[in-house]
């Protein structure tokens, strides 16, 4: 990634200057070309962010949909509230307010997750985000404010092109300065070897913690930004399938690898759409691709050339 | 009173299920340290063996008897041993000495395969299915809880299963074999022990007891459908951390605790509703306070 261009913060400004020249054109375009490109930039966000923690980190989560169905709640709840009490005109102002704030809910929820997995890895800790997921939608089925099983409907349309790649170019920018920084070498030092990691005097649970959160983060803003582009949400959205997808996105890719997973995310949500007529095989193939991959090619599809780049400068 | 050494009753049925599936979560993680997601969907398999099963077995014994339901759990235990042993063979021998995570990810993949597989109009297709009586109804009392063939039976057949486990894990020469392989696999294979055949014989044991778990189920619910080994088989999973994973005993112990627990709280109103919930807070406390378990002992991490 940073191989590609040398400096990411010139990358950021381009991604975003491209997300709001996009944004003037997309009225013109077709609503159903810009659903799809829009649940693209959602899908980069959310790949990206269980990225940092399946990948860099090297944990297993299977809870993202849990944390972004946070996201959703929380944000969908805000601007609805928002709806009943404000005009049209203020509403627009609270959308990233609201969107902020279902990401910091959402981060919450991912310290209370990542407080306890530090004492577990591996395939606990993949059961304990699994479970932590199972348990968010239980709740949301049962409380009255957030719709019980039928869940929120009536979402303001508030997603927009510009604002989704803006978001998505974020979490990119954020997750991929953080790794490559000093601070951030100490996730990958996490993955390789955590007890090596830790006799070198790094604390891996609060590598760990932190990759929990802000991968929960940008998991609840995807939430968010999911919440008001389909204007309804139930918690069966949110359910094991949906975390699982995105595992599929981080897999494909290449665990690690942003460019490789950005990629797998782009892939993946056009290939429904282009294969309708298989529509009813797709988790088939999905699995099938998942055993293929981990016994052949388990560094992910798109993983060429090199290795990441040692550790010296 | 009545009602709750009732709801007893009912909680040992269910938790006698749960700690069919658990030994085999726990067997499989006594061997080759990684949860085999897969075992659910053996379980639910079973289930669906036992339904396609009993209508033929009805051509030689009028169902329901019990020697017609003799015959449909031996054959569906054989079956479910078979798809185990295949399992392991096709999907995890190859990735053997690879790092759990891809074990655990190639789990996952087997698992969802089965699931979409069977729920696929050409297999089971989605919708749910009654299962066969395969048992003649009937009620009786014993020590003051009523039971009905069912229930009484599952438990009985549970207890019968966990006895002839015990006894194959500590008196025979592939028992011996099989806790040698799980205290130090490389050490067993030096005297001579075949580390593949007792993986093997590892999963067709623990996939054998899942099938018989899935035709108690049936018989119990009577509503089987494919995504069933899901929760069911993430329940029992529970059950096995909460007895202490590797732990035989510890494995019945927890399912039958779990069992319980879940059938009494999903008699109490205002928490049924969360009855889903339950076993993976109890999941997530135990990891916190007792990650080994109740019966477990400490791993110590060797560099």
């Amino acid at each position: 990634m940073s191989r590609i261009l040398k400096d990411p913060r010139l990358l950021l400004l381009i991604a975003i200057v491209a997300a709001v020249i996009t944004g003037l054109g997309a009225d013109q375009m077709n609503l159903y070309y810009r659903g799809v490109i829009i649940d693209i930039g959602i899908a980069i966000i959310l790949a990206v962010s269980l990225n940092l923690i399946n990948g860099h980190t090297g944990q297993f989560s299977l809870g993202h949909a849990g944390f972004m169905s946070v996201g959703a709640y929380v944000s969908a709840m805000i601007t609805l509230a928002a709806q009943k009490s404000m005009g049209a005109d203020a509403l627009a102002w609270m959308f990233l307010p609201a969107l902020l704030v279902g990401g910091l809910v959402a981060a919450l929820a991912g310290l209370l997750v990542g407080i306890p997995s530090l004492r577990l890895r591996g395939d606990y800790l993949a059961i304990v985000t699994l479970g932590f997921g199972e348990i968010i939608r239980v709740i949301f089925q049962n409380v009255e404010a957030a719709g019980g099983a039928s869940g929120l409907s009536g979402i303001p349309r508030m997603t927009g092109l510009t604002w989704t790649f803006i978001l998505a170019a974020i979490a990119v920018y954020v997750v991929g300065c953080l790794v490559n920084s000093t601070y951030g070498r100490g996730f990958i030092a996490v993955h390789d070897d955590e007890v090596a990691a830790s006799s070198m005097g790094l604390n891996p649970t609060r590598y760990k913690v932190t990759a929990f959160v802000i991968g929960a983060f940008f998991a609840g803003i995807a939430g968010g930004l999911f919440a008001h582009h389909k204007t309804t949400i139930n918690p069966q959205v949110f359910d094991f399938m949906k975390s699982f997808e995105v595992v599929v996105m981080v897999i494909l890719g290449g665990m690690g690898r942003t460019g490789g997973v950005i990629l797998a995310a782009i892939i993946l949500t056009l290939a429904p759409e282009f294969l309708r007529a298989v529509a009813e095989y797709r988790m088939i193939i999905y699995a099938l691709l998942i055993i293929f991959l981990m016994i052949a090619r388990p560094q992910g599809l798109f993983h060429f050339g090199r290795k990441r780049k040692p550790l010296t400068h | 009173m009545n009602e709750i050494s009732q709801q007893l009753v009912n909680g040992l049925a269910l938790g006698s299920v749960y700690a069919l599936i658990a030994i085999g979560y726990t067997m499989v993680y006594g061997v080759l340290r990684f949860i085999n997601f897969a075992h659910g969907d053996v379980f639910m398999l079973g289930s669906f063996a036992g339904f396609y099963l009993a209508p033929q077995i009805a051509k030689w014994f009028p169902l329901p008897s019990w020697g017609g339901w003799v015959a449909v759990m031996a054959a569906t235990m054989i079956i479910c041993a078979i798809i185990g042993i295949v399992i392991e063979l096709l999907a995890y021998r190859p990735l053997r000495n690879r790092p759990k995570l891809t074990v655990l990810i190639t789990a996952i993949g087997v698992s969802l395969l089965i699931q979409y597989t069977c729920q696929h109009q050409a297999f089971f297709g989605a919708s749910q299915k009654a299962f066969p009586p395969l048992l003649p109804s009937g009620n009786f009392s014993l020590g003051g809880l009523s039971f009905n063939t069912t229930q009484f039976v599952v438990l009985g057949v549970t207890l019968v299963l966990l006895a002839a486990l015990t006894f194959i894990v500590k008196k025979t020469r592939i028992g011996m074999a099989m806790r040698a392989v799980s205290h130090n696999s490389a050490a067993a294979s030096l005297m001579g022990i075949s580390n593949s055949f007792i993986i093997s014989f590892t999963f067709g044991l623990g996939s054998a007891l899942a099938g018989a778990g899935g035709i108690l189920y049936g018989m119990t619910y009577t509503g089987i459908e494919p995504l069933m080994g899901v929760s069911v088989g993430l329940k029992a999973f529970v059950a096995a951390v909460l007895g202490g994973i590797g732990n035989l005993p510890g494995a019945a112990l927890g399912g039958l605790l779990l069992g319980i627990v879940e059938t009494y709280a999903g008699g109490m109103s205002g928490v049924s509703t969360y009855r889903d919930g339950i076993a993976f807070a109890i999941l997530i406390l135990i990891l916190i306070f007792k990650p080994t378990g109740l019966l477990g002992s400490k791993q110590i991490e060797k560099v």
